[in-house]
């Protein structure tokens, strides 16, 4: 019986590659979108909310929620659920709407 | 053959009147492409339209080529139908622009439709794209239905449909010891899944009965293959050893910063818990949902006619060949009612032999899709049994309490909610927003909107949310910068 994702549908991907998150390492298959990588690696958090800071990550996992803001290499609010990791990304928990650098 | 854009930022777009295709379809899953290829397959010049990299929607959800699945059908129902609508679309001349989002379709003065999509795996490429088409196809699909109960918004609760999507597409479960819980048919085909891929589903928690499945006999004996796809996740559930629990519900999540367990609570017919039945039960995840609502905003924004369906939610109102109240523009699959791939591919099916009807200015299309419209109304009798068997029961805020987060995006809790309902005067979803922000945030109340438009009722009976969404999604300003003088322009946009 199969016991994981990749051997059900009988997966050979391409070669595995790394990304960080909150600066740890880790790895990402090609073909997963940023969150899949993260559920790979037992990351289920990377947004805090803007009130009460809690933790926050994907959910809807369609694009529809918006809880899987992230900030992708330097940009946020960007949908984790949605947009491909590719290797060297860097990927830092998103706290609030994101912006805070441009607080005044 | 079809064209792909190599890169979703610069789309083959084709923007000017000479360029206009014959139809614009909005949706690539099984509807939208079944529309797409039978109107291309009459003659029409076709562009589909697709948010994702890939074509299947949401059920058809498949892992990019990069991950080599060898079975993709072993997360699938009826694989066959989706490969074989793929083949089709590869020999037809469809224009496929995958990475569209589409925000707004407008009727143009000339009687033709301009499509406006932003591009990119998020939509957040910058430039704009635009499409013009004699006809628009609406095969937008929905999106899943949430309640809110308390410890609904840790990590590790995930929508019972995210759950899947994020299987189907990335190959990855959420936890190792996942409930499975909400209503709908789609917690039974989610359950089979993730056990399927290795997950411990101690679990599934349905609010409803099934017994009021045996109240419709003649829609299900005229549905067998419905009744055989559930006899196959029963015997997956029973093979993985699965426990249903019908007449019951998650009331409570527990743990500081994930999932640590859930408390399941029997609940009375109006779904209400009856106190002194939780049980609780250890998972590290809970995939839950409660049906799905029909993805109609780009259609209400042009004022199509709209129809409440029997589990709360809206629908669009169609002719018996799938036209809208709005001339010119038709519709197929969930976007009229929740009710599977198989329907959802049939009514593209007529849509398309509409359509080509109508812009050859032929009469017939009647006549040709007379088998496929009684298989149609078959199939949506059925789904209106689901619908009716599914629909949440009014007692179900109760296990609500005031501090549960009612509007993820937003942050507010029930409590606010209650205070506008009963100090404040509010009466409906909207004027609960106003005063509350329920609704504002980045999703526009895709996920709250059940909950508040329930709770603003008070006793009586909850309106539909009314899925308006001006916005279809979220666009930048860099975007609509884009547009800014180009509208009427009868040259292509530059590359």
């Amino acid at each position: 019986m199969a016991r994981t994702p990749a051997d059900l549908v009988g997966a050979r991907p391409d070669p595995p590659f790394e990304i960080t998150f909150d600066g740890r390492r880790v790895t990402a298959l090609p073909g997963q979108t940023v969150a899949a990588a993260l559920w790979g690696a037992g990351i289920l958090a990377w947004r805090t909310t803007r009130d009460g800071g809690r933790p926050r990550g994907a959910f809807c996992g369609i694009g529809q929620c918006y809880d899987c803001l992230a900030t992708v290499n330097g940009e946020p609010n960007r949908r984790a659920c949605l947009v491909p990791a590719r290797p060297g990304d860097a990927i830092t928990t998103q706290e609030g709407h994101g912006h805070d650098h441009l607080a005044v | 053959m079809t064209t792909s854009p190599s890169e979703p930022g610069a789309p083959r777009a084709r923007n000017t009147r000479d360029d206009t295709y014959d139809l614009a379809v909005v949706g690539a899953g099984s509807a939208g492409l079944a529309g797409a290829v039978t109107a291309a397959g009459l003659g029409l010049s076709v562009a589909l339209l697709d948010a994702s990299a890939h074509t299947g929607g949401q059920f058809y959800r498949h892992p990019a080529p990069a991950l080599g699945a060898v079975r993709p059908e072993a997360l699938h129902h009826d694989w066959s139908a989706f490969s074989d609508l793929r083949r089709r679309l590869a020999e037809s001349s469809v224009t496929h622009l995958s990475g569209h989002h589409v925000w707004s379709t407008v009727p143009e003065a000339d009687g033709t439709w301009t499509v406006h999509a932003v591009t990119g795996a998020d939509g957040a490429a910058e430039r704009p794209a635009r499409v013009r088409a004699r006809a628009l196809l609406l095969a937008t699909g929905a999106y899943e239905r949430q309640l809110p109960f308390p410890g609904w918004t840790l990590p590790g609760v995930v929508g019972a449909g995210g759950a899947q999507a994020m299987l189907k597409s990335g190959l990855v479960l959420p936890g190792r010891r996942i409930v499975v819980a909400g209503s709908g048919p789609l917690l039974l085909a989610v359950a089979s899944s993730l056990a399927a891929a290795g997950a411990r589903v101690p679990a599934v928690v349905e609010a409803a009965g099934y017994l009021r499945y045996a109240r419709s006999p003649r829609a299900l004996v005229t549905n067998p293959r419905k009744a055989a796809e559930a006899l196959v996740h029963g015997a997956a559930l029973l093979r993985h050893r699965v426990r249903v629990l019908p007449g019951r519900a998650v009331t409570e999540v527990h743990g500081t910063d994930r999932v640590e367990a859930v408390t399941v609570s029997r609940l009375d017919g109006d779904w209400r818990p009856l106190p002194g039945t939780g049980r609780r039960i250890a998972c590290d995840a809970l995939a839950v949902g409660h049906g799905l609502v029909p993805q109609i905003e780009l259609a209400t924004a042009v004022g199509c006619a709209t129809r409440p369906l029997p589990d709360g939610t809206l629908g669009l109102a169609l002719d018996d060949l799938q036209e809208t109240s709005v001339a010119g523009l038709w519709a197929a699959g969930e976007t009229g009612g929740v009710g599977g791939a198989e329907l959802a591919r049939t009514e593209g099916e007529v849509a398309g032999i509409a359509i080509a009807a109508r812009l050859r200015g032929r009469q017939g299309a009647t006549g040709r899709t007379a088998g496929l419209r009684r298989r149609r109304d078959r199939m949506r009798a059925f789904a209106d049994v689901m619908a009716t068997a599914h629909a949440p029961g009014p007692g179900w805020t109760a296990w609500l309490d005031d501090d549960t987060d009612v509007c993820r995006c937003e942050e507010v809790p029930a409590g606010r909610v209650r205070e506008a309902v009963a100090d404040l005067g509010a009466r409906d979803a909207r004027t609960v927003k106003l005063l509350t922000r329920a609704g504002m945030g980045w999703c526009q109340g895709r996920m709250c909107g059940t909950a508040v438009a329930c709770l603003a009722a008070r006793d009586g009976v909850a309106e539909p949310p009314s899925e308006r969404r001006p916005f279809a999604v979220p666009v930048s300003l860099a975007a609509l910068a884009a547009l800014e003088g180009t509208a009427d322009t009868p040259h292509p946009e530059a590359p």
